[in-house]
């Protein structure tokens, strides 16, 4: 009877390592559920502000962008919201792909001893930033009421823009992943690399300034700009992404979902002969 | 249909296992290191077998003991056992979840309560939310800590996170236990805790794998073990002919 209730692992009956994961992460959900937690517990909990700190954060950065660009960018109606509207997309991508690369170093300490889904420690980091992005949104709105930018409908299709960027996070942190196990120095490097994508995306200056560099290929290839710019057509400028703009989009989030879920999975299954 | 039979009251059968390491010679840590070598031509790889042939079956219920010296493949097969590492080639059949002894306080976050520390300890080693509900008065208990349940792991003692830590790991009777004494830490008492525990556990129908290279203590605890050396299984049997044959090949070898 206790023999039925065993779970069998049989090495012959393997299925593809991408699919195994899968499974596991399911049959783990409650761990997904407890370092999620644990993500968003230990970053406030030695703050005397606690949550209060995720949204004084961005609306502090706001004041001091907003001083120092406003004047600069004057044409820009309503600076701050155009500011803000993408650079909390920014901040939710730049922190949760280093949050990946630091949960999955944590992590190598646990799966070096006994079995665990890898995945779960990414997939966990992704669910405490779009947490963190939702309490972010609260200044957002707080200003946009005070500085009379008006609320359109067109914000109902937040959520989607949030699950896509969401998506092409966990796509790049997977990736991250994957290889700060072997090269720990990548999470120190990887900084440099975010400053530099950061001047590359339309976030802080007008999108018009991008469009002359390299006949605007600057902006064609770089995937967070088509993200990024869902943000901002739906909180700033009030319409609706055109077809065509939610395709790329989606397309762009799950293609890097599945290259970075395969490359995961296929590294995760070597790293018992890197230690 | 006939297989699943024959293999009732396994816990574990292994079929030809054998990992192969294929590593730089030096360690090679950071990505700069790895491009400037590269571009100097001077990665050296050196591949070797830490297992190889490996055929193994153990039942269940048993204390099984695998004995070698250093570097003789023990902590690889154990790897293998516990799924941490999947080998080069190969069968494995393990049936039931592996648990390490010594996991005291690996998944441990000092800013988070002992009792949030106890829900995440539980589900990395695999348990749902519900069962560690069921358990979590046992475990508080057990590990003398109510009184400190509510405040933050780093105003525990070491000995207070010790205990709790090992609650956590002993809560649940495993399905097979992997005790590697190599890696054995902590005082007298402590050991002598663990001791028990794992006699607890053998007496309630757990599988025991036990690593040393003590040929004392594998005849002491085990019924039948391995001797493991250079990755390949030179003797097997009792437990004590195992520590016998052992035995005199060392010895033969210091003289």
């Amino acid at each position: 009877m206790q023999q039925s209730k065993k779970q069998i692992y049989d090495s012959t009956k393997r299925k593809h390592p991408a699919i195994e994961e899968l499974l596991a992460l399911f049959q783990y959900k409650d761990l997904i559920m407890q370092l999620t937690r644990r993500n968003i517990i230990t970053r406030y909990k030695r703050s005397a502000l606690g949550i209060a700190w995720t949204m004084l954060n961005p609306l502090g950065t706001m004041i001091v962008m907003s001083v120092v660009f406003s004047r600069v960018f004057n044409r820009t109606e309503a600076y701050p919201v155009y500011l803000l509207s993408a650079l909390l997309g920014w901040q939710f991508f730049s922190q949760t792909t280093s949050g990946c690369m630091n949960s999955m170093l944590w992590g190598s300490g646990l799966f070096q001893r006994s079995y665990l889904p890898k995945a779960g420690f990414v997939v966990s980091t992704v669910f405490s930033g779009i947490i963190n992005l939702l309490f972010s949104l609260v200044p957002l709105f707080l200003i946009m009421a005070i500085i009379h930018v008006p609320f359109r409908l067109s914000l109902i299709a937040l959520p989607l823009v949030i699950l896509i960027l969401a998506g092409f996070t966990l796509g790049i942190g997977l990736l991250l992943s994957s290889y700060v196990v072997i090269f720990p120095d990548l999470s120190e490097m990887y900084p440099v690399l975010l400053t530099a994508w950061m001047y590359m995306t339309p976030i802080m200056f007008p999108e018009d300034i991008y469009l002359d560099i390299l006949g605007g290929w600057i902006l064609k290839l770089n995937p967070l700009y088509h993200i990024l710019r869902l943000f901002r057509m739906v909180i700033y400028d009030g319409v609706f992404p055109t077809s065509d703009q939610w395709l790329i989009a989606t397309a762009i989030s799950v293609i890097t979902i599945f290259i970075g879920w395969m490359v995961f999975t296929k590294q995760a299954d070597q790293y018992g002969y890197r230690v | 249909m006939a297989q699943s039979t024959s293999n009732l009251n396994l816990a574990i059968r292994l079929h030809n296992v054998g990992v192969e390491y294929d590593m730089p010679t030096d360690r090679i840590n950071t990505i700069k290191e790895y491009s400037i070598r590269l571009m100097q031509g001077k990665i050296k790889r050196k591949k070797f077998w830490a297992l190889k042939n490996v055929d193994l079956e153990i039942s269940q219920g048993e204390i099984f003991g695998i004995l070698g010296r250093n570097g003789a493949g023990k902590s690889t097969l154990l790897k293998v056992i516990s799924r941490v590492l999947i080998p080069t080639e190969g069968d494995v059949w393990i049936c039931g979840v592996v648990h390490p002894l010594l996991q005291l306080g690996a998944g441990f976050h000092p800013e988070l309560t002992g009792r949030e520390n106890i829900f995440l300890n539980g589900t990395i080693l695999g348990h749902t939310k519900k069962e560690i509900e069921e358990k979590f008065d046992e475990i508080v208990d057990f590990s003398e800590i109510a009184d400190f349940i509510e405040s933050p792991l780093r105003t525990y003692s070491s000995g207070m996170k010790a205990r709790l830590g090992f609650s956590v790991a002993t809560a649940w009777m495993p399905d097979i236990l992997v005790v590697d004494e190599v890696l054995g830490v902590g005082d007298a008492a402590f050991q002598q805790k663990c001791s028990e525990r794992m006699l607890y556990f053998r007496e309630h129908g757990s599988t025991i794998i036990l690593v040393s290279h003590s040929p004392n203590t594998i005849t002491n605890l085990c019924e039948r073990a391995i001797w493991l050396d250079h990755g390949n299984i030179v003797a097997r049997g009792n437990a004590s002919e195992v520590s016998a044959q052992y035995n005199t090949a060392t010895m033969g070898k210091r003289l």
